[in-house]
């Protein structure tokens, strides 16, 4: 089943995946109302061109305006978009993709595979996207005829369709340059955009995706302070907000008329040992470290309960390729002085560089972590670095830091960010080639069991050696009225995935 | 005295050179440049170099600083760092934002101020004095955000009469705005009220001890009349600077307020482009903060060298 969803039996998954986005709630969807979305994560400096998206807001408003190629499903599948099916090569290093037909853009051009060809190339070459990297391994897009098109990779990938729903991923007409006034194929139309302020969308009226787009307008303001997110909230100002604190959850579950949404998107705190740097080149001193942090007291104390436990290897718990055989680990002080004491270290004295930048709260949990240390009889020192520059003068550069990453639509993304050799941003520099091949054996590995055994292989090493500190996943939490139906946790990315806009609706 | 209003001018104007300079030395010494900011994590070496020197950032910094502020005269500001846009265009809306935030409030808190502070001094020691003199202190020592928070907790969570976030959109009409930016001028006005409230009555006091006074009363005047058409005169001077003192931090200076409010004005736009190293318009901003300082006083000494007396007829 597994083996014939990725090569050929794309159209029941297809189906299965829109109807997903359907009803849920006892109401029916229903049409009208203005959507208000209090959002964070939006600048002066933001632009509407699918290459300079760097923040929350303006891919939202992509979505709302635009379709992307590929959408992830509730589950966490890869769904037809723009792309209606596709089928794979053995190898799956030779790919074939079906343009959707009768999809028109708001200027009244047909979508082809031109549009389809010259989005995907803004991404590809000599380009300033932040997403070249996710297509670094495609060899070239040839056009086969108006509505088919071959994308052929240097290494096989057997998730290329989830690669290809990157949010940045997303099509234009041919030729396209005006960023300013964005041309797609979305449900909404652009009316009013004030970078960092507010931006307003409205219905075209003729979408070709069913099940979606119900509201009227869509209307986003950009509230970066949490506070004042709140209070708009709850004085009637917005509909829903993004990203509220632990504390507060609790507290607006305890008013009927609100709901609070928390999405495990894989998204995880990381204390980054460097592995070529003493005494972290040891890996007893590692495993040490791993076995002195207190994990649940973190999540407890940190994310008031909203996370799960990581076990020291960047896959969440939610992804179908998490190996389920591992007990998560404890905080094992005997073990941590174990380690020590085979290492010959004992009475180890390390510093932590931290700063809220790395993530939100990211200076209490160094400071838990130094106590629980403590007990391993590891002197922990706690150095706060300021958030200004933190990104560039200390992460990558300090032997031993905090960090974070978000979650990615497939395990390889999140491997090859920072676990492979090659990557850039290794930040634990930790480089096996043994590793890198494991990693693009699975990748190119089509049958779906055999991949799993070969990733779990792969979350081991990371979690018996690499130099990261996976303390915990950390959720997305949101709140909204209860006016606002259709509302689902997302796996992707927070707010369904960013495309919230034309999946909810709003109750009378 | 025209020379002496001419003179004072002309330091503002030095003032302002200098104030430019020091601004554009200072946003140089900021740690990590925009390059950096704008890639945050994805920032390797190759990155970097494209992006300053696609943005010049590599010519030496005196040069730089000839060509803005050439630029700055002609009312160019260049283009915003992060997003390729004017500064101008950028910083004309939010200004214009939060000039009609510190109009209004200005508008309110001044009149009040002066009045409220006069008629304490009238009524020195009065159930009226003690009461005004009790709550300036305490709207004094709260910080502005309690102040901001509190009307928000009461009018827009409790009663729910006013939004808690002031947002103004193109559509809307004069009435619609009022509505939309009634707390944060609230919380303005109870802020900037208690300092000009009592230094009126302060310098109004200070100057009813004075001779001259004592002869206004001896003629048979009453009290009102002497404090105010014999000490407010004479105590126009420290009341003068203290109201351009508050109208300059009525432009400048609001941005916590901004904050709680989610308004638009300028204050935010300049911790967002510091928070971007967006250069430009930090220094754009700061220029026309130090600008609105700098001519305000102006204005105020200028003033005072009008309607004293002494300086008028100054030989």
């Amino acid at each position: 089943m597994d083996r014939r969803r990725f090569v050929a039996g794309v159209a029941s998954v297809a189906a299965a995946g829109l109807a997903g986005c359907a009803v849920d709630d006892e109401t029916a969807a229903s049409g009208g109302g203005t959507l208000r979305l209090g959002m964070s994560g939006g600048a002066i400096s933001d632009s509407l061109d699918p290459r300079n998206f760097m923040d929350w807001v303006p891919i939202n408003i992509g979505y709302q305006i635009m379709n992307g190629l590929v959408e992830i499903d509730d589950h966490g599948n890869a769904v037809p978009e723009l792309l209606e099916s596709w089928e794979a090569q053995p190898g799956a290093a030779e790919w074939t993709f079906n343009v959707r037909r009768d999809v028109v853009f708001h200027n009244g051009k047909t979508l082809d595979v031109d549009d389809v060809i010259y989005s995907l190339n803004l991404h590809r070459g000599d380009t300033r996207s932040a997403s070249r990297g996710v297509l670094e391994n495609v060899a070239s897009v040839r056009k086969l005829d108006d509505h088919r098109l071959q994308i052929s990779l240097t290494a096989g990938d057997a998730e290329l369709p989830a690669t290809l729903s990157d949010y940045r991923l997303l099509v234009a007409p041919a030729g396209f340059t005006d960023w300013a006034h964005p041309v797609g194929t979305g449900g909404y139309r652009l009316e009013s955009f004030v970078p960092g302020v507010r931006c307003l969308t409205r219905k075209t009226g003729d979408y070709w995706k069913p099940n979606a787009g119900h509201v009227e307008a869509i209307e986003i303001i950009v509230i970066n302070d949490p506070m004042a997110r709140i209070n708009a909230l709850i004085s009637g100002q917005v509909d829903l907000i993004s990203r509220i604190d632990g504390r507060t959850a609790d507290l607006m579950k305890r008013n009927k008329q609100f709901r609070v949404v928390r999405s495990q998107t894989g998204q995880y705190a990381v204390l980054a040992m460097n592995c070529s740097s003493a005494p972290f080149r040891d890996n007893q001193v590692r495993q040490a470290l791993k076995a002195a942090i207190d994990r649940p007291a973190l999540i407890k104390t940190i994310l008031n309960g909203y996370g799960q436990v990581g076990d020291d290897q960047p896959i969440p718990p939610g992804n179908r390729f998490y190996d389920r055989s591992v007990t998560p680990p404890v905080y094992d002080p005997d073990k941590a002085r174990f380690y020590l004491k085979k290492a010959g270290r004992e009475g180890l004295r390390v510093t932590l560089q931290v700063s809220e930048a790395a993530f939100s709260g990211a200076v209490d949990a160094a400071v838990l972590y130094q106590a629980s240390a403590a007990r391993a009889g590891i002197t922990l020192e706690v150095k706060r670095e300021p958030t200004d520059g933190y990104w560039s003068n200390v992460w990558q550069k300090a032997a031993f830091c905090a960090s974070y990453s978000d979650g990615r639509n497939t395990v390889d993304a999140v491997l090859s960010k920072a676990y492979k050799s090659t990557s850039s941003t290794n930040d634990t520099d930790w480089r096996r080639p043994d590793f890198d091949r494991l990693a693009n054996q699975a990748r190119a590995e089509l049958d779906e069991q055999k991949r799993r055994a070969l990733y779990g292989e792969c979350q081991r090493m990371i979690r018996e050696d690499c130099g990261a500190v996976i303390p915990m996943f950390m959720d997305h939490v949101s709140a909204g009225t209860q006016r606002v139906k259709g509302w689902q946790p997302s796996v992707s990315l927070d707010l369904m995935g960013q495309r919230i806009g034309e999946k909810v609706w709003l109750q009378d | 005295m025209k020379r002496l209003l001419l003179e004072r001018a002309g330091w503002g104007l030095l003032t302002l050179v200098a104030i430019s300079a020091l601004l554009f030395a200072a946003t140089n010494l900021l740690p990590g440049d925009v390059a950096e900011a704008l890639l945050g994590q994805q920032a390797t070496p190759e990155a970097l170099h494209n992006i300053r020197a696609a943005l010049g950032l590599d010519q030496p910094a005196w040069l730089r600083y000839l060509h803005w502020l050439g630029g700055a005269v002609h009312g160019d500001f260049g283009t915003s760092l992060a997003s390729g846009r004017p500064v101008a265009a950028q910083l004309l809306p939010r200004l214009g934002n939060t000039l009609l935030l510190a109009f209004l409030a200005a508008m309110i808190s001044v009149p009040l101020a002066v009045g409220l502070g006069v008629l304490s001094a009238i009524r020195e020691g009065s159930v009226l004095d003690r009461l005004v003199s009790v709550l300036s202190l305490v709207t004094i020592s709260v910080p502005e955000f309690f102040v901001g928070y509190i009307l928000v907790a009461v009018f827009a969570v409790q009663l729910g009469w006013l939004p808690s976030i002031a947002l103004i959109t193109g559509g809307m009409s004069f009435a619609q705005r009022l509505g939309a930016i009634a707390l944060p001028v609230a919380t303005l006005v109870i802020v900037v009220l208690a300092h000009m409230l009592r230094m009126t009555r302060a310098s109004l006091l200070a100057v009813m001890s004075a001779p001259f006074i004592e002869m206004a009363f001896l003629k048979g005047l009453s009290r009102s009349t002497v404090v105010v058409r014999h000490a407010l005169p004479n105590a126009a001077a420290p009341i003068v600077a203290v109201v351009a003192l508050n109208l300059g931090y009525l432009i400048v200076g609001v941005v916590v307020i901004e904050a709680v409010f989610v308004y638009p004005g300028a204050g935010q736009l300049m911790v967002d482009a510091v928070s971007k190293r967006d250069l430009p318009l930090v220094q754009a901003c700061g220029l026309v903060f130090a600008a609105t300082y700098v001519v305000l006083n102006t204005l105020a000494d200028m003033l005072v060298i009008y309607t004293n007396p002494r300086l008028r007829h100054a030989r």
